[in-house]
Formats: structure tokens, C-alpha cells, sequence
């Protein structure tokens, strides 16, 4: 019965959805207010809809019923709580629904919160209108979240194994929020191109939400490599898996966004260029969603699929973004012209900055599609793997990193070095020092790797730099930090963060030992200058799972005396194994034990050092915490 | 400088520099794809001794011998086999009967030296590549041979 109420209110919602994208249009021109005002409770409407649409499903799950076949197919009455609530979204059609839910969530969101009641506000909750009825009719039409089985089984099959893990709580909702977020950029640049009725301020009503969407973009991107990295039983954080690639294309290109927008915002030029962006940066966001949720790819990530959901969503994709680039060509010629700019000033860069994020974008673009295109034509099968990242990525990032921390050093319009030439060979030389000292003890892989750390290092200092200019003039109150403008460490921290996140990559691919021994109880095993003892192994039972559990003992160091414990479990209902390793984190690195298979009477055991690999997500959220920076400067002025 | 110089130089170290780029991502494409064969292809047309590629197919039942970190194993597409060898650890749902793919290279002897060995961590999924190469072989519906009912 809720079920059936759960159904009947998602097809209310789509309803709701086609009202608010449809009745504004002919009243945007003659009643702006009654437009706003018709869209902006649709809005509110169509997300409270899809919340108890999302409530009943959350119901069957928790309840285990089973007559409801999402529920059947990945839950299990065995399962823990959390897991039968995250396992909401832990298959395609609940985490279609979340998608969803999150688009009219933003809808909503801004109805409420937008400053100025205008009619291009209506067009802005038009286009999110267009887009919860593409996705509404897609859920109810390919991917019924409700739908019966019947008669009913008495039990589930489960939710994957390698999917109960706390990040299943968060992971998808964090992503899913960035991905959808970047609607919002789409939305925005819709809404400027039918009309100029918003004074050119539209790159200043859209950072706000650009901000947010890529504040949850990279936090959900950083959490997915952690959990990749601990779950799937070898210690990489990033596999140049196409699905990766699909979040990272939008990540890239939603950073250049942000950065564009600011300029388009501050210096009221680069507004074509930000708004093709937008849209660009949007289809980005479809297609990872397509090459997820299509089965196109094989990963962890692919759900069963059927090909009518690939067509669908590549009819959405393509629909939206078809619209949005016709659109653009049609009122190119009629945009403003931007204004021009000295090459040495802070658009300058920005611009540079530009340049290197959209290179970046086609790399990913043309390493992840490359293969998908050969399949399709019949030309073979192939991969394209982290050789082919690592070789474009590398000579891309070094000049990025020399470049970036001039740009918010330099002035706007037209800025000089001259003035800063004594703080940057400081930094610089303090950059070079620092990488001496790390040549030295370590040594040096390639002429590559020196470079990078460098780089890496002198866009740290440069951080550092751009924050003490900002807080030159507040150095009487440095004490009482609380008063000081939260804006002076957005920029300063996010590229602290990538200098961070660059560094441990760095280390900890460089710098990382690994050893698999068969190992007899008692025997003693060496790595990275810690000695540890296997202790032998015995069985546990979980709550719905067996597991064999070995144990190690510190011989040495810090950590001497104490046992950490990898296992492997076997989810009976699921009928599936999972290995679950053993961390040690410390900040300069983590130890990483995994056990295996039985060989003879000995048991195979893999360990890991990774240096300052806690970096890596580290840098991550420092870049994260400097978009919300700048994001609380943004809330408080308006 | 006027504007009209800078649009230009603008525009030129842009193409540069794009230019630059794609001839980087190009030569690493070139140098980094791996191509995927089945068994059947291979037995067909004989693979090149020591050029990186991915098989996969079905872990033929009874095949798999370990010694040591070592395991030896048949990969097949259940119309033709290829022996494998890998050192290390095998991933979680590596079980005879099951799908997997490996990346690595054949050896003079003909064997092929796997350095990753992929298996999902899911029982009732397969990997499209598995699943293409054994329609192809047209025994995709074939009994598994000493699989249960599920």
C-alpha cells in the first residue's frame, strides 16, 4: 500500500514537474511575478512529491518487503540498518530516485533562497523543471522503483558485499549532489541566453550554486577514492576507471567554471566562453551519468542493466545538451562583446587556468571514449589505462602548478611581476631547498618526478604568499582569527589543497613498498623498516557474515605490541567474499595488510607501505573547505 | 601592445599550446592501448610474444593448480583454452567457473603471463567482455559444468 502511495505520488510529481516547465513560458512576458510565483511552487511541490516517493521506498527497505522487487533483488532481512537504508540508493532505480529527488531539490532551494524575483528567475526553474520531467518520465517509465513481484518471495538476495560499508551512505548522495548541482550552471546559462533582462549579472546570481555543486562534487569524488582504496583490497586511490573519469570530467571542467565565472562576475568579460562552459560542464555531468548507468562500462559501479535505460538516458543527455548548444550558437552572435584584457593580470591567468582545465577535460575525454567509439565501429576491444593518464597528465601538470599561484597575486586588469619579484623567488627558493633536501634522502625517479615535486611544492609557498597578502592589511587582529574575512582563505586553501593532494600522489606512488610472502604462523615479515609476526588465523562470525581473521603483531616501532587484524568474509545470502585489509594510518603513512588464500599449509599474505598517502584526501578536503570559504563571503553579503 | 595584437597572440599561443597538447595525449594513446582478445581469436590468429593485451573468459573447472604465490590456470570461451600464469594474489571472486579477465603478455612458451587478474565482485555478474567472447564462441548459454542451480 505505501509502495502503491510511493508510485501514485512520483507520477503526481511528474505532473507537477511538466506544470512548472511548461505554464511559465506563456506568462514569462506578460506576468513575470505570476510566472516566478506559479514555478516556484511547483518547485517546492514537485520536491516535497519525490521526498515521500523516497520515504516509501525507504519504508520497504527498512521493512524488508520483499513483494517490491528493487527491495528483493539487493536487500536481505540480515543486512544492518544503515545498510537497508543506504541500500536505497545501492541499485539503479533507488539511486535514479535520489538523483531526482536532488535535481528538485535544487529547484526548491532555489525558489527559496534567490535574491531577486525576476522573470529570469522563472526561466532558471523552467529549464529545472524540463529536467525533472526527463528524469521523472525516465524513473517511472524504464525504472520503476515500485514496481511488485508477485507472489511475493520469502527472501532477499541481497546487497553486494563490497557495497555494505559505511561510504554507501554518503558516496552516492555527494556525487549525486555535485552532478546534479552543475544543472543549476546549465539552468543559469538557459536562462541568459533567452534574455538579457538580468542586467549581465548572471555570473553572479549562478557562483553561489556552482560553488556548492562542485564543494560536493569534490568531497564525493575524494570519499569514493578512499573508498576505493580501502575496500577493494590493494591500496590504489584512483584507477583511471572510466567511471572515475566520468566524475572527474565534470570535476575539471566545473573548476574552470568556477574560475571563468569570476572573471565573467569581477571583470565583465570571458561571458560567452563561461556560459558555453556551463552547458559543457552539465553534459559532462549527463554523460557520466550515462556511461554509469547504461552498462557500457564494466566497474563496480555497473548495476544489471537493460539497453532501453542506455537509450533513454542518451536521448536526456543528448536532448539537453543539443538544446543548450543550439541555443548558444543562435544568440552567440548578439552577446556582448567582452571586454579586452592585458595578458599579464589576474584574467590573464584565469584565462590560462582555463586552458589547462579544458586540455585536461578532452584528455580524459578522449582516453575514456576512445575506447567505447573502437567497440562500437567493430574495431577490436581495447583499454586505455593509467599509462596513457599518467604520460598526459604529468607534462600537464607542471606548468599548471608554476603558473597558478601568480594569478591571485597579480592585479585585475593589467598587473605586473615586478613588484612581487622578491616574494616569489623566496617562495621559489624555498620550493627548490625543499626539493633538494627530497632528492637527497630519497633520491630521484626521472628528471619527471623532480619536477613535479617542485612544482607541487612552489604551488604550496605560492599559497601561502597569496594568503599572507590578504591578510596583510588585518595584522593588527591575526590573534582574533574569527574576525578575519573568510574570503582571504578560500583561494589560498583550495590551492594549498591541491598542492597537498599532489604531494601525496607524489609520495605515495613513488615512494611505496610492497611484499606477498606465504607465510607460516610465527613467521616474521619485513617492510618498509617495520618488522611484524603472523600470528596464525582463526574464524569470526559478523552479523551477516563469515570471516577468517589473521593476525599480525608490531615487532617494532611505534606501534610495537599492538595486532591489526585483515580478514576475509564470506556474505552467505549474497553468496560473495570480500576481503576487508587492515590499515594502520598514521600521517606519514599507512601500513596495509590484506590476507589471502590458503597455499599448503602457509597463507598468503599481502602488505603495503604507503607514504603520505592520507594526503592525497587531505588536499581533497582543504580544497573543499576553501570552496565553502568562499561560499560563506557569498551567503553573508547577499 | 593594441588590442588587436594581443587578441592575436592570444589566439596563437592557444592553438600552440592546444597543438602541443594533442600531440602529447596522441603519442600516449598510441603507446598505452591494450587490446582484448578471446581465446578463440587467439587460437585463430596467434598473438605477437611479449605485446601487452587482455583475455578473458570462464576459469575452466579443475584447472587451477597453486604453488606457492604462483597459480596456474585455463582461461576459455569453452571452444578454446589458454593457460595462464600469475604470481600474487588472486582477487576475491576468482573461483573456477567464473568469469575473469587478465592484462599481461604471452611468453615464448605460449603461456600467458597475467599481471592484474580482474574478477567482479559480484556472482551473478560478467564481465561484456567475458559475456561477448563466450556469444561469440556461442556458448553463452552453455551449463556451467558443476555449477549449483542459482
Amino acid at each position: 500500500m505505501i509502495a502503491e502511495l510511493g508510485h501514485f505520488v512520483l507520477v503526481l510529481a511528474l505532473v507537477v514537474a511538466a506544470v512548472q516547465a511548461i505554464a511559465p513560458i506563456y506568462l514569462a512576458r506578460t506576468a513575470p511575478d505570476i510566472a516566478l510565483s506559479i514555478a516556484s511552487r511547483a518547485s517546492y511541490l514537485q520536491f516535497i512529491l519525490i521526498l515521500l516517493a523516497f520515504a516509501a521506498l525507504s519504508y520497504g527497505f527498512v521493512r524488508s518487503d520483499f513483494s517490491l522487487a528493487v527491495v528483493f533483488a539487493n536487500s536481505h532481512v540480515a543486512k544492518p540498518l544503515i545498510y537497508k537504508i543506504a541500500g536505497v540508493w545501492g541499485n539503479h532505480e533507488g539511486s535514479m530516485l535520489l538523483w531526482v529527488l536532488i535535481v528538485a531539490a535544487y529547484g526548491a532551494a532555489y525558489a527559496r533562497f534567490t535574491d531577486t524575483k525576476d522573470s529570469f528567475a522563472a526561466r532558471v526553474l523552467i529549464v529545472q523543471g524540463w529536467l525533472g520531467v526527463a528524469f521523472l518520465a525516465f524513473l517511472l517509465f524504464t525504472s520503476n522503483p515500485f514496481a511488485r513481484l508477485l507472489p511475493a518471495p520469502f527472501s532477499g538476495q541481497g546487497l553486494t558485499p563490497i557495497l555494505q560499508d559505511p561510504a554507501l551512505a554518503a558516496h552516492p548522495p555527494l556525487l549525486y549532489a555535485g552532478y546534479v548541482g552543475f544543472s543549476m550552471a546549465y539552468a543559469f546559462a538557459l536562462a541568459a541566453l533567452t534574455g538579457a533582462d538580468d542586467g549581465g549579472n548572471w555570473a553572479r546570481r549562478m557562483r553561489p550554486w556552482i560553488l556548492t555543486a562542485w564543494i560536493f562534487l569534490t568531497l564525493g569524488i575524494a570519499l569514493g577514492s578512499y573508498w576505493a582504496y580501502y575496500e577493494l583490497g590493494w591500496g590504489g586511490f584512483w584507477f583511471w576507471d572510466p567511471v572515475e573519469n566520468a566524475s572527474l570530467m565534470p570535476w575539471l571542467a566545473g573548476t574552470a567554471l568556477l574560475h571563468s565565472a569570476l572573471v565573467a562576475e569581477k571583470r565583465d568579460t570571458l561571458k560567452k566562453w563561461t556560459l558555453l562552459l556551463a552547458i559543457i560542464t552539465f553534459a559532462l555531468s549527463l554523460s557520466g551519468t550515462f556511461l554509469v548507468r547504461s552498462g557500457v562500462l564494466t566497474s563496480v559501479h555497473a548495476f544489471a542493466n537493460d539497453p532501453e535505460r542506455g537509450l533513454f538516458i542518451l536521448a536526456i543527455l543528448g536532448g539537453f545538451s543539443l538544446a543548450g548548444f543550439v541555443l548558444y550558437g543562435l544568440r552567440l552572435p548578439r552577446l556582448a562583446a567582452d571586454k579586452p584584457f592585458q595578458p599579464v593580470s589576474r584574467e590573464g591567468l584565469l584565462l590560462v587556468n582555463n586552458i589547462f582545465l579544458a586540455t585536461a577535460t578532452v584528455t580524459v575525454f578522449l582516453g575514456t571514449i576512445y575506447p567505447l567509439v573502437l567497440d562500437a565501429l567493430g574495431m577490436g576491444k581495447i583499454s586505455v589505462g593509467a599509462p596513457y593518464f599518467n604520460a598526459v597528465f604529468a607534462p600537464l601538470t607542471i606548468p599548471f602548478a608554476l603558473l597558478l599561484p601568480l594569478g591571485p597575486l597579480l592585479n585585475w586588469r593589467a598587473g605586473s611581476v615586478k613588484p612581487l619579484q622578491n616574494r616569489l623567488l623566496l617562495a621559489a627558493g624555498a620550493a627548490a631547498l625543499v626539493t633538494c633536501g627530497i632528492v637527497l634522502s630519497r633520491g630521484a625517479a626521472s628528471v619527471m618526478v623532480v619536477a613535479l615535486f617542485a612544482a607541487a611544492l612552489w604551488l604550496l609557498f605560492g599559497a601561502g604568499l597569496d594568503l599572507a597578502q590578504r591578510l596583510g592589511p588585518y595584522r593588527s587582529r591575526l590573534i582574533k582569527f574569527w574576525t578575519l574575512p573568510a574570503n582571504a582563505f578560500s583561494a589560498p586553501l583550495a590551492h594549498a589543497g591541491l598542492a597537498v593532494m599532489l604531494l601525496g600522489i607524489l609520495a605515495a606512488t613513488q615512494w611505496r613498498a610492497e611484499i606477498v610472502v606465504a607465510a607460516a604462523p610465527n613467521q616474521q615479515i619485513n617492510i618498509a623498516g617495520i618488522s611484524l609476526r603472523y600470528d596464525g588465523l582463526r574464524e569470526i562470525d559478523g552479523p551477516n557474515y563469515r570471516a577468517e581473521q589473521a593476525r599480525l603483531t608490531y615487532l617494532t616501532g611505534r606501534h610495537q605490541g599492538t595486532h591489526i587484524f585483515p580478514e576475509r568474509r564470506f556474505y552467505e545470502a549474497e553468496r560473495a567474499q570480500t576481503t576487508e585489509a587492515a590499515i594502520t594510518t598514521d600521517m606519514t603513512g599507512h601500513l596495509y595488510a590484506v590476507v589471502g588464500e590458503t597455499s599448503g599449509d602457509k597463507r598468503v599474505l599481502r602488505l603495503w607501505y604507503h607514504p603520505y598517502v592520507a594526503f592525497i584526501w587531505l588536499g581533497a578536503l582543504l580544497m573543499a573547505l576553501g570552496g565553502s570559504f568562499a561560499l560563506v563571503t557569498r551567503l553573508r553579503r547577499a | 601592445m593594441t588590442p588587436k595584437q594581443i587578441r592575436l597572440a592570444a589566439i596563437g599561443g592557444g592553438l600552440a599550446f592546444l597543438a602541443l597538447a594533442a600531440g602529447i595525449a596522441l603519442t600516449a594513446l598510441e603507446d598505452n592501448i591494450v587490446f582484448f582478445r578471446s581465446p578463440s581469436e587467439l587460437a585463430a590468429k596467434p598473438a605477437v610474444i611479449g605485446e601487452a593485451m587482455r583475455i578473458g573468459g570462464l576459469v575452466r573447472e579443475g584447472s587451477v593448480q597453486r604453488d606457492g604465490l604462483r597459480a596456474d590456470f585455463a582461461v576459455t570461451d569453452l571452444a578454446h583454452d589458454i593457460n595462464v600464469s600469475y604470481e600474487g594474489m588472486l582477487p576475491d571472486l576468482f573461483r573456477e567457473g567464473q568469469g575473469v579477465v587478465a592484462e599481461g603478455r604471452f611468453d615464448a612458451s605460449g603461456r600467458f603471463i597475467a599481471d592484474t587478474v580482474l574478477a567482479k565482485h559480484d556472482e551473478t555478474y560478467m564481465p561484456p567482455e567475458v559475456a561477448e567472447a563466450l556469444e561469440k564462441s556461442g556458448k553463452l548459454n552453455a551449463p556451467h559444468p558443476g555449477k549449483d542451480g542459482r
